[in-house]
């Protein structure tokens, strides 16, 4: 049924809705009256007659890949709980959206939360779930309670709860609010969160979830924004959906653009369907009024920067070719091989009008504040780089702060316990490898000999 | 299962070929060919959260050969080509695998070393000369190894809470600590009183104590010990004395039969600390509070320091000579079976020994040690508070010990027993000896390291080494053979119970020639079947089984299961 939508929130003409049907529907409800207007549940009772092992492998054939952040295949990671497995399974939902840059989830719990709902119910009987969570970011009060009564109208058609529809297969699904902290997204902290703890990223190995996660139980984590997918790859099948978007990277995805464009916002879009300059120019209705594009973070203010003159080589061999940023398509792969990451799908536009010292001391600043502080490398590095671009932007450095700060950074790259050391370092490396020039000149060279802070020095001198 | 466990791995370390059984962390693999992998918040007692990442290495496997690549081909040795990964990882909470590659040397190595060095002393106050830990300390010891030697560092520090009272006998400094979490997971994983966390995140973090709660338990000061840094403090020690003027003693705990081993820290005759030293077969690497600070006594002003013999009312300074002398003299005249002799199951089985000697030579009727009975802490702290039993039961050869307490004080009220020989115990105190009871005697000695209300009713008083004043041997309540060595020099004229029964016994005719107690731990091995054909040095610092008892240690059953689990190395 086409849809219409509220005015002034009309997809645009590239868009391909699935996910994001009925967000902003003229008429539409979080109901579950209104979701079973249109089919709801339809899939879940087809499901529910399925093979588990079988809904895994539609997954599977649909090459889905993860919209949490890393875009690993779901298929391939249910395909990771261990075959004589006795523990209980759990399934966890996502929903602690707070990479900067990311607004999706939200729109999906707020005005289709039963989509969510299926998807999961489905995801569980493919794994052999029978209590599910969904993690949802303490500042999504709301969102939470939209969940909750979502939880309680399936519960009450009997979608959830003993002996679903019949079919023999209980699940519980809980909403847990999360603890206010972006580490609480990472999916070992948000374990560990979910047991009441802190939310300490574990290390892996040993602690994969697949294998050892909640309660040391094979634990499944997906993004909400994943987990919807698997009800409409049912409804289509893996083979036909993974003709959505392009191969390797299927489906839609929801790209969120912030920053400085005309009208910033959510767009889905068949993946790698879109170019970065459709997105910017003919969807986001271009940059604002005379100025241009200097960089782009494409996946979340996690991923590494792209210059808006750089000219990237993607593929290999006789497939290799020269993109400008404009021709990037936003797909997995490429964004990958342009050295950065299509990540949360988080898209934020930087124009000459920003200060670079200024939007990276801005990210460092989250980063710091962020960190959890377990492992070392993090912890007091995340704080330093900060510290530094604080400098940077107040004019209190010195050209050799630039790079103390790199180096800082690739201090902290691949050495810590979980991938935040990476979203916290990669856009130090990356700004200061594409815009030192202008770091630089943000600093005064008569401050070289300075030292700033009298304490490091009788600090240093005590060490000897 | 078991056979799995012993299978072994093949592992090049620094370029040698090792091999070790299947499942060994990298980090120990690396230990046991002395290779040392610098560490904080690894500790092979407790779980392994691997976040100081000091003990990063360059790891390889075999390459992976991509479909219809052919595989990899073994070299002249046997083993696989290996491809180093890019990427570093921990050899703390990491296990070997086979024809794995672990490089301690390498630049990658060195660079992640030199990066979180100078990371952790970014924020830390560098107070290393106000600080106790110098001199023991991790960061001192990795910095000048693996620093940089000079501070990039140009910002303010972060500030944190200083001298915080986290209990009864540990302060904390917050600067100081590096967040290894190692007191923490102590506090949950051993002690059972998680009262310990962190709180605030990032570089802000701050280590804490639960609101309303303190670090009070029994084993609060382990986390002294294990502390890599200068950052919990323990009341008793801080501020008291430099760690490298100290003169370390290897030597075991007294207070119950468990002997904890332990390390007692001495300069110029005075004891400063003690801490626990490992023996995973007897106390790990833990020991109680309370036994850990009952030492103080041994400097009080109460310690005897020359011998003591009845002048009417009062007693009066005497020689040695004298007071052996005056004993020999009184016993002189007795018949054996007047005579009790009641001796002390914190003696040495040397100075056990020398007693049974001495009952023999007498004849004397009756023999027996005070018994101390407490409960079972469920930990380390054993039921049975005196440290020797075992020792009294094969050396004195008492079958019961204890049992005789009751006759040897009918004996002395109905006038049987005309002498008591009182060695190293406190029978007022300790053994329910009424002062009027005692009076009844004829003569009384008693030999102890303290004045007591005992000593007051003496004819003659000696004064006895303390445990850390002494060298010998005990058998603990799991029946393992651990040599006590003497700390420090008794005060005054003090000595050893050993020579003091040595003395008697030549003062009443008997005979000697023993200058040692090495040379009594000879004897025992002649004499006593147990300890047939055992050498003094084949006991070593951590003993050695000597008699089965069926007794156990609470938390060394424990951590085995944890060792069983995977989730300790032990
Ligand atoms: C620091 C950090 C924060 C993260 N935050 C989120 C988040 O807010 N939401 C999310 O879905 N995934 C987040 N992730 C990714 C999760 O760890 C996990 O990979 C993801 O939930 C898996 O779901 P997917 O496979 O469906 O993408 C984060 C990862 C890291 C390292
Ligand atoms: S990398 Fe950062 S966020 Fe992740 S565990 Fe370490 S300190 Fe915490
Ligand atoms: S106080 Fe010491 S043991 Fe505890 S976390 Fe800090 S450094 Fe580690
Ligand atoms: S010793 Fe701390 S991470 Fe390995």
């Amino acid at each position: 049924m086409s849809a219409i939508y509220k005015s002034g929130k009309e997809p645009h003409a590239k868009e391909h809705r699935i996910i994001f049907k009925n967000v902003d529907r003229e008429g539409w409800d979080p109901s579950l009256s209104m979701y079973e207007t249109e089919g709801g549940y339809d899939q879940l009772k087809k499901a529910i007659k399925m093979e588990p092992s079988a809904i895994t492998d539609e997954v599977k054939k649909a090459g889905l890949r993860g919209r949490g952040g890393a875009g690993f295949p779901a298929g391939v990671k249910w395909g990771f709980l261990p075959p004589n497995n006795e523990k209980p399974v759990y399934l966890i939902c996502n929903a602690d959206e707070s990479e900067p840059g990311t607004f999706k989830d939200r729109y999906i719990i707020h005005q289709d939360p039963h989509q969510l709902v299926e998807g999961m119910v489905i995801s569980c009987f493919a794994v052999g779930a029978n209590l599910a969570y969904i993690y949802i970011r303490e500042e999504f009060p709301e969102g939470a309670q939209i969940l909750e009564k979502a939880i309680a109208e399936a519960h009450e058609k009997g979608y959830l709860g003993k002996d679903i529809l019949g079919s023999g297969f209980d699940l519980e699904i809980y909403v847990h609010r999360g603890a206010g902290a972006y580490i609480c997204g990472e999916e070992t902290g948000l374990i560990e969160s979910l047991e009441g703890k802190r939310p300490y990223p574990r290390i892996k190995p040993p602690y994969f979830p697949a294998a050892m996660g909640l309660y040391l139980c094979p634990t499944i984590v997906n993004n909400v924004e994943t987990l919807c997918h698997v009800k409409h790859i049912l409804e289509a099948g893996g083979e036909e959906w993974s003709k959505i978007g392009t191969p390797n990277n299927t489906g839609t995805r929801i790209l969120c653009v912030s920053g400085d464009v005309q009208k910033p916002g959510y767009f889905e879009v068949e993946v790698g369907k879109v170019t970065m300059g459709e997105l910017i120019n003919d969807m986001c209705g271009g940059l604002k009024e005379g100025r241009s594009l200097k960089a782009v973070i494409p996946g979340g203010s996690s991923a590494k920067v792209l210059r808006a003159d750089e000219v990237f080589t993607v593929g290999r061999g006789d497939d290799a070719r020269e993109l400008t940023i404009w021709d990037i398509p936003m797909d997995f792969d490429t964004l990958a091989a342009c050295g950065s990451m299509a990540g949360s799908g988080g898209v934020i536009v930087i124009d000459d009008s920003r200060s670079i010292s200024w939007v990276l001391n801005n990210i460092n600043n989250f980063y710091a504040h962020e960190s959890c502080g377990q492992c070392t490398p993090c912890r007091e590095g995340s704080l330093w780089m900060k510290k530094i671009t604080d400098r940077v932007v107040a004019g209190k450095a010195s050209p050799s702060d630039i790079d103390t700060l790199d180096s800082v950074a690739r201090n902290i790259d691949g050495r810590t316990i979980c991938a935040f050391g990476e979203a916290a370092s990669w856009p130090t490396e990356s700004f200061v490898e594409k815009f030192r020039d202008e770091l630089v000149a943000d600093t005064n060279p008569e401050l070289e000999d300075d030292l700033l802070n009298a304490e490091a020095l009788t600090a240093a001198a005590n060490l000897g | 299962m078991s056979e799995e466990k012993n299978d072994l791995i093949d592992v090049q370390i620094n370029g040698e070929w090792h091999s070790f059984p299947k499942g060994t962390r990298m980090i120990e693999a690396c230990r046991q060919v002395g290779v040392e992998v610098p560490h904080y918040c690894y500790h092979p007692k407790l779980t392994s959260p691997g976040n100081c990442r000091m003990c990063l290495v360059e790891m390889g496997m075999p390459p992976r050969p991509r479909p219809g690549d052919d595989p990899p081909e073994p070299d002249e040795t046997g083993h696989l080509p290996i491809s180093w990964i890019p990427r570093p990882a921990i050899a703390c909470a990491n296990t070997i695998a086979p024809n794995m590659g672990i490089r301690t040397e390498s630049e990658m190595t060195e660079e992640c070393r030199e990066g979180v060095m100078e990371l952790l002393l970014a924020n830390h106050p560098l107070d290393c000369p106000i600080c106790d830990q110098a001199g023991e300390c991790s960061l001192q010891e990795f910095s000048v190894e693996h620093g940089k030697g000079e501070s990039r560092f140009r910002e303010q520090k972060v500030k944190k809470p200083k001298n915080v009272d986290v209990g009864p006998r540990i302060r904390l400094d917050d600067e100081r600590c590096i967040m290894c979490s190692r007191c923490i997971r102590f506090t949950d994983e051993i002690a059972d009183d998680p009262v310990l966390g962190f709180t605030d995140r990032g570089s802000h973090t701050v280590l804490t104590v639960y609101p309303g709660r303190e670090l009070a338990n029994n084993y609060s000061l382990n986390t002294v010990d294990i502390c890599p840094v200068g950052a919990l403090t323990s009341n008793d020690f801080r501020f008291q004395m430099r760690v490298w003027f100290m003169k370390e003693t290897k030597t075991i705990d007294v207070n119950c039969a468990t002997g904890a081993n332990i390390t007692v820290f001495a300069r110029e005759n005075k004891i400063y600390r003690i801490t626990p030293r490992q023996n995973n077969d007897v106390n790990s690497d833990w020991m109680p509070d309370s036994h850990r600070l009952n030492f103080h006594w041994i400097e009080s002003d109460a310690r005897l320091t020359d011998p003591l013999v009845r002048d009417g009312d009062k007693h009066r300074l005497a020689t040695w000579q004298e007071a052996i002398a005056t004993t020999a003299d009184k016993l002189a005249g007795l018949d054996g079976s007047e005579i009790a002799v009641i001796a002390s199951a914190r003696m040495t089985n040397e100075e056990l020994l020398m007693t049974s000697r001495l009952v023999k030579h007498l004849g004397a009727g009756h023999v027996d040690v005070v018994p101390r009975e407490g409960e079972n802490d469920g930990y380390l702290i054993a039921a049975d508070r005196n440290p020797n039993t075992n020792g009294v039961m094969l050396v004195l050869g008492l079958e019961n010990p204890g049992s005789q307490l009751e006759a040897i004080k009918d004996g002395i009220a109905q006038g049987r027993i005309k002498a008591l020989l009182c060695l190293q115990e406190n029978l007022v105190e300790d053994a329910g000896f009424g002062s009027e009871l005692l009076s009844k005697l004829d003569f009384f000695l008693t030999s102890y390291p303290l004045a007591n209300p005992t000593a007051d009713i003496a004819d003659v008083v000696l004064p006895g080494a303390c445990w850390a004043e002494k060298t010998g041997t005990m058998v603990n309540v799991t029946g393992r053979l651990q040599r006590l060595n003497k700390a420090v020099d008794g005060p005054g004229q003090t000595l050893e119970a050993w020579e003091i029964i040595r003395d008697l016994i030549q003062a009443t005719g008997g005979g000697n020639g023993i200058y040692s107690a090495t040379d009594i731990f000879k004897q025992l091995a002649a004499e006593v079947p147990e300890f047939a054909d055992l050498s003094w040095g084949q006991i070593g610092d951590l003993g050695i089984p000597l008699i089965e008892t069926g007794e156990t240690i609470p938390l060394l059953e424990r951590e085995k299961e944890r060792i069983e689990k995977g989730l300790i190395v032990g």
